[in-house]
């Protein structure tokens, strides 16, 4: 058995990275997606000041205090722990307990300055107490390459496998394999481990470059967020294999593909995240293994998790694997009808 | 051939929604020897041999290898040359022939099957760029590399030139003194009767007769043809007692006194420089069993 996985392996490994085109394709597209993202974020603009209030939502009052009608400010609403986290590293520029008259801040964010002063001049003198917050700041690309990363993965999984499987049974080439003792099973053992490889070579890659020219944030497990990526192409690579089962023709398997990465790119938070999202997205994203791949990604790069604390979701992508693979399996066909 | 058959096929049917492309047939092939299924397109030989195959499921009726339903055992002892087969763009032949001889138990000598299959100055070039004849000869190789007890070939000459033709015949000849069972479907009856052994001639997916090519002349036909140009025969000679056919230019005399027919031919004045004398083929068979002629 796992002498016929590798002959297949090989097989397909040859055949793609003799296919200089797309193989180039596959490494240079990302890359380049990469090399857009640090030209268009290295200026690190904004639109807005962010500023968390200590206090339930519905209790917050903007004509308690006059700085609570700032123009441009936005107040949110947030548990203290979280608050003074994110004021660490400037994803806030500011957190304030109204009741304790106590503001956090980091002394080395400029908004964090700026917030400050207009805070200073809509209060009377010796109103607030300051607490320092510190820590590097996380920025918009910080946040977004883990979901530049995942969606590549999603790409190169998803339609790298299903076209490779349809365009197989189209020229007959299943056909031929189903000829021999060859099993349904190693023949996508194969595939996902030909297309895991590519992926996770691609991803490394494309992490290399992003902590180099970007120095994207990495707080946690370099090992745990290994895992996340391996689990996350394997997951992917499952429903790419699910959904070419039996199809024969690339348009429809193209459709199909297309059907589930524009869903899953769009509401996995690979641009913004769906914190503000309402209830429904929030749950409909949970069916998309790319969004518990960029949660724990980001926990890890950003908030330095550990193994442990990224256990759900990798167990999550398990299962979704199992599920699809289970799909995959059962419905497969060497042929078409 | 001694022993019990190494394949049997009974009742076996296939239907492409309304297309009853194989309508219940059985037979058995015999060990160690040259199967031929003969018939013209659309006869149901690709259906009858991919259903044996196990790559087409049969709408009915089984299929028995060594006395039992073929199954994974098969699978290990067959080789199959499809009639068309698609094979992995940028890689070469030795590494085609490597990849499927890694999914067998039992393996050929690799060597051996590349220089059978007169491949050795091809071994490196890309799949994409063999011609017909030596695609053929690959798809072949790729049926061998597991040293298979059966072996089945689906019309391996179809567009191949006549030189190219003898030498695969020589290659199948080759093969088949190695004691292997090879079931041939071809439409060329030439075909049969130069490697077969033993032959099915099937029609709209119905057996039309079987046997051994010679046993099924000589069963049919105690004459022989006299052959002329209709030009060279425009009124046969009065008293003229034997059976005669026009048919693509040519009239055929049926005759089992082929010198009574000459010397009648001769008295009459027809000239006799384009005189053709020949045995019954199977396609003449063909044509009498069924009014239809094999080339399509
Ligand atoms: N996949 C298919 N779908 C529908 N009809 C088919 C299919 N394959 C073969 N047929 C039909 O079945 C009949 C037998 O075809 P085939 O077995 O290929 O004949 P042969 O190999 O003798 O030329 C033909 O009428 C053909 O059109
Ligand atoms: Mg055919």
């Amino acid at each position: 058995m796992i002498q016929r996985i590798l002959a297949i392996l090989h097989a397909r490994n040859l055949e793609f990275l003799r296919d200089k085109a797309t193989l180039g394709w596959n490494v240079a597209m990302p890359l380049l997606l990469v090399a857009g993202m640090a030209a268009i974020f290295s200026g690190g603009d904004r639109a807005s000041y962010k500023v968390a209030l200590m206090q339930a939502e519905q209790e917050i009052n903007t004509a308690a205090h006059p700085y609570l009608q700032t123009r441009y400010f936005d107040f949110i609403a947030m548990d203290q722990e979280e608050a003074i986290e994110r004021v660490a590293n400037h994803q806030l520029d500011l957190a304030l307990d109204l009741h304790a008259g106590t503001y956090w801040i980091n002394p080395e964010s400029p908004g964090g300055y700026f917030a400050e002063r207009l805070l200073e001049a809509s209060s009377e003198e010796g109103a607030w107490q300051r607490q320092p917050a510190s820590g590097d700041p996380i920025t918009y690309v910080d946040w977004l390459i883990p979901g530049i990363l995942g969606m590549n993965i999603m790409f190169s999984c998803l339609f790298g496998v299903g076209y490779v499987v349809v365009r197989y049974r189209k020229n007959g080439f299943l056909k031929r394999l189903k000829a021999t003792p060859l099993r349904p099973v190693e023949f996508m053992s194969a595939q996902i481990l030909s297309r895991l490889l590519l992926a996770i070579f691609v991803t490394l890659l494309l992490y290399a470059a992003t902590r180099l020219l970007l120095d994207v944030r990495m707080e946690g497990s370099g090992l745990a967020l290994f895992l996340v990526a391996v689990l996350a192409s394997i997951s992917l690579v499952s429903i790419g294999l699910a959904m070419a089962a039996r199809v024969t023709s690339e348009e429809l398997a193209g459709g199909l593909l297309n059907l589930v990465t524009w869903p899953m790119m769009l509401l996995s938070g690979v641009w913004f995240s769906l914190a503000g999202a309402p209830q429904w997205v929030q749950q409909l994203s949970n069916i998309f293994p790319l969004t518990h791949a960029l949660t724990a990604a980001r926990e890890i790069m950003l908030y330095g998790a550990g193994f442990a604390d990224v256990l759900p979701q990798l167990l999550i992508l398990t299962g979704i694997t199992a599920a699809f693979l289970t799909v995959g399996a059962t419905m497969f066909r060497w042929r078409g009808a | 051939m001694t022993g019990p058959p190494i394949l049997a096929v009974r009742e076996l049917v296939k239907n492409y929604g309304q297309v009853r492309a194989v309508r219940g047939i059985s037979f058995d092939v015999p060990r160690n020897c040259c199967f031929g299924l003969l018939g013209p397109n659309g006869a149901g030989k690709t259906t009858t041999v991919e259903i044996i195959e196990g790559v087409t499921p049969a709408t009915s009726g089984e299929v028995l290898y060594e006395g039992e339903k073929a199954g994974a055992a098969f699978r290990q002892d067959s080789g199959v040359q499809f009639q068309t087969a698609a094979l992995q763009d940028f890689i070469t032949v030795r590494e085609t022939l490597e990849m499927f001889h890694r999914l067998y138990r039992r393996r050929a000598d690799i060597d051996q099957v590349i220089a059978d299959c007169a491949l050795e100055k091809l071994q490196k070039r890309d799949n994409r760029k063999l011609s017909g004849g030596q695609r053929q000869r690959l798809l072949l190789a790729i049926a061998m590399v597991n040293d298979p007890k059966i072996l089945f070939l689906d019309e391996p000459t179809t567009g191949m030139d006549p030189q190219a033709r003898r030498n695969f015949w020589e290659l199948v000849e080759r093969i088949r003194a190695r004691k292997k069972t090879i079931v041939l479907t071809t439409h060329y009856m030439e075909e049969a009767q130069a490697l077969c052994d033993e032959i099915v001639i099937m029609n709209e997916g119905v057996i039309v007769t079987q046997g051994a090519p010679d046993t099924l002349l000589k069963a049919h036909y105690k004459e022989i043809i006299l052959e002329l140009p209709e030009a060279d025969l425009e009124k046969l000679p009065e008293e003229f007692p034997f059976h005669t056919y026009r048919r693509n230019g040519l009239v055929e005399i049926h005759t089992d006194d082929a010198n009574e027919a000459i010397t009648r031919l001769s008295r009459a004045g027809a000239p006799l420089g384009r005189l053709n004398i020949r045995p019954f083929r199977l396609e003449d068979l063909f044509l009498d069993l069924t009014g239809k002629e094999l080339r399509s």
